[in-house]
């Protein structure tokens, strides 16, 4: 790995560095950082900004920041976790998919061709509405619509490298399964899967937080930045920007990541040619 | 009118390396008359395709002229506007690409491609009349049918035809300059003398001046009246054609002749033993009821090598897979050591696989970008031999010193930081490192520069020596065959069509193909092609 | 009798896009199974008698074999009977005839909107790449993508409609409202659709002609001399299409989904909208009939990009 100097990094790619180190914090150290408690009721419902709530308080009386700083973690949390499941299911199959070909290769790819051709959020609402909404449903049932995509990359970037005659050299030798992907494959397509992570976690981040503000996410009282813009919907028409304050840390997050991302696909894409 | 057509003075030109711009053209003069042809010759990175380009004021994006002119026919072409440029190119200067495949635009016909610069663009002519001329053209180049052909899509033409509509478009406004950037470089032999002889006939005809570039010197030979020798951006030096191959000064042309003058002698192969490799009556196909190899048969035996030649869709790779056993054989049998091996590559033993090894054509894709020099050769040892600490560095070590690499520098290193040549070298140790008796090497040659390969050539002989291994040498070259070859198989269409120690190979009579195949390599003699050609219309 | 091989490849495609409706119909109803218990015991809860649980399921046909009852929903539903809803008991098939017809209206509009706009935009980027104006559309449209969409729509709604009064913040309209009325009620929902799927498209147009104009025949035509308008117009577009075509379908189908969410904010009285509401309220039929539609949009979006991306390809078009 080469140096890299920080002159050559864009701007918008420090931006988003530091504002997902922020987030990163701010969900990791909530408890000390949040003045009240994530459910405690501490005032009148919709107090205004100022005074003993910096951002005010919810449709129940609840502290506006701590509900966002808590919503970092849950938020968050979930997200990463539904990404990570998708991603090592998704990858390890869409590998599988690549190095054995085959009815294995076959069998996968007509599946997932069949699960792709239904729209993902319609999905999620079918799913939801069978098995009801709890987080460990959640995230099964995100998880189990994005490894779809996640396998298709993965398979594509790794059917490039299994065609290269290292590999073919590595089969003729002998090699089991295990040496094939651990280290003929997977360190040549670490970049764009990094990538994909990243991208990846912004789709599920964002359905979430859509189902959560449909109101078939993440249930209350769970402070979660989706459901607390549906909870709090009805002040927009009042002219109070309140409860778009979570929509905003959600947007500046998926921002964040994609600026990165594309920095980083950039750098690939430039050190190739 | 002068009588000079192209000068180009102290041309510069740089390419961009992420932040950085590299010089790619380090101060060039050239110098062209009407209707005279020019060959330019040079290895990769050499620079030609760029200065062919400059000639006509183009630079590709991520590269820029930096200083220096270029005067055509009296106009500036670098002060020029780019309109003004645009007038000139298709109309004054025409390009021929390599890739003639690549080059058409896949969604228009042959016809409205070749027609679109006289007809269209520049307006020189009519539609009906731009056909006219453009169905003589095709007829000028030999191409069949030449009434109708151009009403075809680039795909439903073959290569070598594609190649000849190609020099039709660029022909299409009579221009005064054509570049052609290595036309026959992707075709195989048989046609490309068939192409060539088509241009040179073509550009004599309509008496435009030429750049001719290319790698080849025996190709150049034929087409060219005077030839450049480019070395990494720089002239290394100019002469009339003939005056050149009889003797050229500077001691870097001299080696790009010596090149040739390899060969090993030729040893018979050893009676009554066992071959190391025993390919018989071997059938395999792709889809069931179509084979692509039938009943191959040859011995290769201890210390000897075998050349296996033939233009592309011979079977010669298929061959090398059914040994391997990537692609199991329908019918016949494998036998390595008098023992027959299993067809399926799972089935074979450690000990089977590790008696074959294979040398790869492109030593980029055949070496693991993220694998240091040291576990790629240390692997197969460590593999098969089972050899561990510091008895695998010192074989690595010593693998390092018997492919000249210096083990101190290399073998931390990865690939991507080694040259052509080197990465070929590591290829070779990687094969080694197993201790086989049979090494299968595909196309070893073929994508290096002369000087480069003749050094693997002269490597792969002296540890064939040292080591008393059996080769099996996959090549479309013949030059490589003179060089290295006792023995060769000479394949056409999965069959094996003649097979013979290679001093027989090379004397007549010969099998018809083989003849073919023989006549249609190209020789430094200049006039080769003309002698080939009026032979070959007798014949 | 021999046909034409691009009917054939045509026909092969519209096959296999029926086989996936079927199998996709075969899991929406099939998903149901996988109740821990069934439906029945699910909608009369914990306190119903056996009896009137069995007749329950006797009435909803549970008592019959899931592949009986798989092909009598089938037969029903292509004779567009979607059965009738739990909760409301009324035929499904009513509530979704004018909901169906709301939600295509908003897609359409904000997709005449967009897919000129996008095409356009993502031709200029790819054509001035690297300039200011390519840096600027990239950071905006990365921005867009990343912004959930009911951020987008409470904005919009928030100035446009709250602050400055210039549009209604509810998209409701009654059934013989006029095409200027529908429009201008309907704006801004179909604005924050245009905002969200023009930023996708456009990227995606930009990246695919990019890839384009690095193929050497781009190279070829203007080592011809030809204008960069004509290498635009000749060269580089009828090899676009097929591409291009791509991109379009994959963001309509995104755009038919994409409407779950804005007709929420904007309480339009569209599909999605019922769907959500069906959700909560575990109203399973209706769900699956309105994910049956959605799926069939979808899939028939894909399908059409497919048959029209082999029609545009010359290669296919002219066999050798």
């Amino acid at each position: 790995m080469t140096a890299i100097s920080l002159r050559s990094v864009p701007l918008t790619a420090i931006f988003g560095i530091v504002v997902i180190a922020a987030f990163a914090l701010t969900g990791i150290f909530a408890n000390l950082l949040a003045p009240y408690g994530e459910t405690q009721i501490v005032g009148m419902e919709f107090e205004p900004w100022g005074g003993d709530f910096v951002l005010g308080t919810d449709s129940l009386g609840r502290d506006m920041l701590s509900r966002l700083i808590y919503g970092a973690r849950n938020s968050i949390g979930i997200a990463l976790a539904t990404t990570i499941i998708a991603f090592v299911v998704g990858a390890a199959l869409g590998l599988l998919a690549a190095v054995l070909g085959g009815w294995i290769d076959q069998a996968l790819s007509r599946f997932v061709d069949l699960m792709i051709a239904i729209p993902g959020l319609v999905f999620a609402l079918l799913l939801l509405s069978i098995f009801g909404t709890s987080i460990p449903m959640l995230i099964l049932i995100i998880s189990v619509l994005e490894l779809t995509r996640v396998f298709r990359l993965a398979r594509a970037v790794a059917m490039d490298i299994v065609v290269m005659d290292y590999v073919e050299a590595a089969r003729l030798r002998g090699e089991g399964l295990w040496w094939l992907v651990r280290r003929e494959i997977l360190p040549n397509i670490m970049a764009p899967l990094v990538a994909e992570f990243g991208l990846r976690f912004c789709f599920v981040f964002l359905a979430i937080s859509a189902l959560s503000f449909l109101g078939l996410g993440i249930q209350p009282p769970t402070a979660d930045w989706g459901s607390m813009v549906r909870d709090n919907a009805m002040m927009i028409t009042f002219g109070d920007i309140t409860p778009l304050l979570p929509a905003a840390c959600i947007a500046l997050l998926t921002v964040s990541i994609n600026f990165v991302v594309d920095w980083m696909l950039h750098r690939a894409s430039g050190l190739k040619d | 009118m002068s009588d000079t057509l192209l000068t180009i003075r102290d041309l510069k030109i740089e390419g961009r390396q992420g932040d950085r711009w590299q010089p790619i053209i380090k101060g060039v003069n050239l110098e062209l008359k009407r209707g005279e042809v020019l060959g330019l010759i040079g290895e990769s990175g050499a620079g030609k395709s760029t200065l062919g380009l400059a000639a006509m004021g183009y630079t590709r994006d991520g590269t820029r002229i930096s200083g220096g002119s270029v005067l055509f026919d009296g106009l500036d072409l670098l002060s020029l506007s780019e309109r003004r440029r645009r007038r000139l190119r298709g109309k004054r200067i025409a390009y021929v690409a390599q890739s003639a495949a690549a080059n058409f635009n896949p969604a228009h016909r042959l016809i409205d491609q070749t027609v679109e610069a006289p007809a269209a663009i520049h307006r020189m002519m009519g539609r009906s009349a731009a056909e006219q001329e453009a169905i003589e053209l095709y007829a000028a180049l030999r191409l069949p049918n030449p009434d109708e052909i151009g009403f075809r899509y680039p795909h439903q033409v073959s290569g070598g035809q594609l190649q000849r509509a190609m020099t039709a478009m660029a022909m299409a406004c009579k221009p005064d300059l054509i570049i052609f950037d290595e036309p026959t470089t992707a075709l195989d032999v048989t046609t490309q003398i068939e192409v060539l002889s088509a241009i040179r006939t073509a550009v004599q005809e309509i008496g435009t001046a030429a750049i001719y570039i290319t790698h080849d010197l025996a190709v150049v030979a034929q087409m060219a009246d005077r030839i450049k020798i480019l070395l990494r951006g720089d002239e290394v030096e100019e002469q009339e054609t003939r005056a050149m191959l009889a003797a050229p000064k500077e001691e870097y042309s001299r080696s790009l002749w010596a090149v040739r003058s390899f060969t090993s002698e030729e040893r018979p192969a050893p009676e009554a033993a066992t071959p190391v490799l025993r390919v018989r009556d071997v059938t395999a196909e792709y889809v069931p009821g179509t084979p692509v190899l039938q009943d191959v048969s040859f011995d290769i035996h201890a210390g000897r090598t075998v050349a296996v030649v033939g233009e592309s869709g011979s079977g010669k790779s298929t061959t090398a897979r059914v040994i391997t056993g990537l692609l199991p054989q329908v019918r016949g049998t494998v036998e390595l050591d008098g023992q027959a091996l299993p067809p399926r590559l799972p089935d074979r033993s450690k000990d089977q696989l590790r008696q074959v090894q294979m040398i790869y054509q492109s030593a980029d894709t055949a070496l693991n970008p993220k694998q240091t020099i040291r576990e790629i050769i240390g692997r197969p040892a460590r593999f098969y031999l089972g050899l561990t600490g510091r008895a695998l560095e010192a074989k690595v070590r010593e693998l390092l010193e018997a492919i000249e690499l210096d083990p101190d520098t290399f073998i931390d290193r990865l690939p991507g930081a080694l040259s052509g040549g080197q990465k070929q070298r590591i290829g070779i140790a990687r094969a080694l490192a197993a201790e086989p008796k049979f090494i299968i090497c595909d196309e070893v040659t073929s994508a290096l520069d002369q000087l480069v390969a003749e050094g693997i050539l002269r490597l792969l002989k002296r540890l064939q020596d040292e080591r008393d291994l059996a080769y099996m040498f996959i090549t479309h070259d013949l030059a490589t065959v003179k060089a290295i070859a006792d023995h060769v198989v000479v394949m056409q269409q999965g069959r094996v069509v003649e097979q013979a120690p290679k001093s027989e190979m090379f004397t007549p009579p010969h099998h018809p193909y083989t003849e073919l195949l023989l006549s249609s390599v190209p020789e430094m003699d200049p006039d080769w092609l003309d002698r080939t050609i009026r032979a070959r219309r007798k014949g | 009798m021999t046909l034409h091989p691009l009917a054939f490849m045509i026909l092969k495609r519209l096959a296999l896009g029926l086989v996936t409706l079927l199998a996709i119909s075969l899991f929406i109803f099939l998903a149901i199974e996988l109740l821990p218990g069934d439906i029945a015991e699910e909608v009369l809860g914990q306190s119903a008698t056996p009896e009137t649980v069995a007749a329950f399921r006797r009435e909803l046909g549970l008592d019959q074999p899931a592949i009986t009852r798989y092909l009598a929903w089938l037969t029903d539903v292509l004779h567009g009977d979607f059965g009738t809803s739990l909760a409301s008991g009324r035929e499904i098939s009513e509530l979704l005839a004018g909901r169906f017809a709301n939600t295509l209206f908003l897609a359409l509009y904000a997709a005449a909107i967009s897919v000129p706009l996008a095409i356009g935009l993502g031709l200029l980027a790819a054509l001035y790449r690297g300039s200011w104006f390519d840096r600027t559309v990239n950071i905006a449209t990365l921005s867009s993508i990343s912004f959930p969409e009911y951020f987008v729509a409470y904005i919009l709604l928030l100035f446009f409609s709250v602050k400055w009064g210039l549009f209604p913040s509810i998209a409701d309209f009654g059934s013989d409202a006029s095409l200027g009325t529908m429009l201008y009620r309907t704006f801004l929902p179909a604005l924050t659709l245009v905002l969200v799927v023009t930023a996708h498209m456009m990227r995606m147009t930009r990246a695919a002609i990019i890839n384009l104009l690095a193929q050497p025949y781009i190279e070829m035509a203007r080592l011809k001399g030809a204008s960069p308008a004509r290498v635009i117009l000749r060269h580089a577009l009828p090899n676009a299409l097929a591409p291009i075509i791509n991109v379009v379908a994959l963001n309509l189908a995104y755009l038919v989904t994409g409407v779950v969410i804005v007709e929420v904010v904007f309480v339009y009285p569209g599909l999605g909208q019922l769907m959500v509401d069906s959700v909560a309220k575990r109203d399973i039929p209706v769900v699956q009939a309105c994910c049956l539609i959605f799926a069939g949009i979808y899939i028939l979006l894909n399908l059409s990009a497919d048959v029209l991306a082999i029609a545009t390809n010359p290669r296919l078009m002219h066999r050798k």
